[in-house]
């Protein structure tokens, strides 16, 4: 679960209010779209929510830490609850499909009998199975994000944030990811999908929040229109 | 930590060293000459302390006999030295003695056939309170018939000044070294890093701890140090007993005295694998420290 009460963003370097008092709660197992265009607040968003940024004032909490508080030495396991996508999916070129996803696994300490548990079933869950040795040159864009899920997927994280997943995506592939995020959020994990893609949202009946200028100028039911209606 | 997550960070952290080659083989040398330099000042100092600690226990003074009297007439000069404060005895020592001392300080035959004449009847005096050497000294020039008065506690000073010298030149050195050692260790595993941070970028953001990222390249700073103290060790060692079998063969060999390598060995070991330990840790553990900060 994500709460933000009158969360205030001012970045120390530039002056600059990327957030002026952003009030929102997103409850566990729901799929949220996050909406707004450039430098609206989306990504100082997501900062604050995996801890990468402190809030200048109000209070966020974040599957239970409390960010305001959070002590560095504590972010590691506040990530551990979330799973994060980007545009650019950031995948190791010189690692394999497999290799990618175990790496996640890895990294946080889990047994190499878990791993082998583990890996399999969240490539099946994606799509991928039978492209384990693959390297991600050798894959498609699609393809490519539904590596990036699947390592975002493979600790069992509470929340999936998608940062523009389908930025690098024809819109077929970006359809068939959405509906791959939406399955992944009927088996119970919360997304929060950061997007611009009008007709993405739309084809969608999911809560949307809008944001512009640092504030939240629509949350609703309403898809994307009521932000552009504001 | 279990067994395999330490085994895959030591893989880790060993494989960081081979993909940059050329800039581990700079980290190791810079800590070899380091360390080399280093040890080299450090066992000066050592010998001259030594030396100077057998000058000081040799509270002995020679009085060189005018080379005009005959060997009676020189003993006769006995009375008159010990009259001289601070004299505790004096040993006479003809000049046929002398010879043979000279001889016997060296194997071979290179003395041999001089003419006793070239060397003078002496007086080996011991005093006693070495801290009145010079005085003592000054007293005894003035006695008939003594031509000249040598003290060791002369050379001692000197030892005691060319010791501090050392002392000096070496702190600094050893202190510049450290530092350009840091810089190489630091710039070498921040390759490393650059390489690898899309990777540690991904560690952080799926909840990897510090310590967990910090580690490999930790071990690679340790590696290298390890190896870099290792190899000027054995280099250390090889340089010694180079130096001390010339030294010994020679003329110096009679007045210089070497520490056996093997007594200060252990200590030597250590140091040097401590030293290229520390830097290369504090070099891995500051090359990663900007990637953490995320």
């Amino acid at each position: 679960m994500v709460q933000m009460n009158d969360v205030r963003m001012v970045y120390d370097n530039t002056s600059a209010v990327a957030l002026d008092g952003v009030d929102f709660t997103i409850n566990e197992g729901e799929f949220v779209f996050l909406v707004g265009p450039s430098g609206s607040g989306k990504t100082t968003i997501i900062k604050l929510i995996n801890g990468e940024v402190a809030p200048t004032s109000g209070a966020i909490s974040v599957n239970g830490f409390d960010m305001t508080a959070i002590r560095r030495r504590r972010l590691p396991k506040l990530r551990r609850t979330l799973g994060v996508i980007f545009q650019d999916f950031r995948l190791i070129d010189k690692m394999t499909v497999y290799e990618n996803v175990a790496f996640a696994m890895r990294v946080v300490g889990a047994s190499g009998r878990d791993i082998r548990a583990r890996v399999p079933q969240v490539l099946e869950l994606v799509g991928l199975e039978g492209r384990e040795k693959r390297f991600p040159a050798e894959l498609s864009g699609g393809e490519q994000q539904r590596v990036a899920i699947a390592r975002a997927l493979v600790n069992n994280p509470r929340m999936i944030i998608a940062d523009e997943p389908t930025g690098n995506l024809d819109p077929v592939r970006s359809l068939d990811l959405m509906l791959l995020l939406e399955k992944i959020n009927e088996l119970g994990t919360t997304v929060l999908v950061v997007t611009h893609e009008k007709e993405l949202v739309n084809a969608f009946s999911k809560r949307v929040i809008a944001i512009d200028s640092g504030r939240i100028i629509n949350d609703g039911m309403d898809g994307y229109y009521g932000y552009e209606t504001e | 930590m279990r067994l395999n997550r330490f085994f895959y960070l030591l893989g880790q952290g060993v494989k960081n060293i081979f993909t940059h080659g050329f800039m581990s083989f700079a980290s190791v040398t810079i800590i070899i000459a380091c360390l080399l330099i280093m040890g080299c000042f450090s066992l000066l100092t050592m010998n001259i302390d030594t030396m100077i600690d057998e000058m000081q226990n040799q509270n002995k003074v020679i009085a060189y006999v005018d080379e005009t009297l005959s060997e009676d007439e020189a003993r006769a000069l006995e009375d008159k030295i010990l009259a001289v404060d601070n004299v505790e005895s004096a040993e006479f020592v003809t000049r046929e003695e002398a010879m043979d001392n000279f001889e016997s300080d060296y194997d071979d035959n290179v003395f041999e056939n001089i003419d006793p004449t070239v060397f003078r009847h002496r007086f080996v005096i011991t005093l006693s309170d070495i801290s009145l050497m010079k005085q003592t000294q000054a007293e005894l020039r003035k006695v008939d018939s003594i031509a000249s008065v040598t003290a060791h506690l002369d050379y001692a000073k000197k030892f005691v000044t060319f010791r501090n010298i050392v002392s000096v030149v070496s702190v600094v050195l050893v202190v510049i070294l450290i530092v350009v050692s840091l810089f190489i260790m630091t710039n070498t595993i921040k390759l490393a890093t650059f390489g690898r941070k899309e990777e540690i970028a991904i560690m952080k953001m799926v909840g990897a701890t510090n310590a967990f990222i910090r580690l490999p390249f930790v071990i690679e700073g340790l590696v290298l140090g390890a190896l870099g103290g290792g190899i000027a060790y054995l280099l250390m060692w090889g340089l010694y007993e180079l130096l001390t079998e010339r030294v010994m063969t020679t003329m110096a060999s009679g007045i210089i005295t070497i520490i056996p390598f093997y007594t200060v060995a252990l200590p030597v070991l250590c140091v040097f694998l401590g030293v290229g330990i520390l830097v290369g840790v504090i070099g891995g553990t500051t090359a990663i420290r900007n990637y953490l900060k995320v």
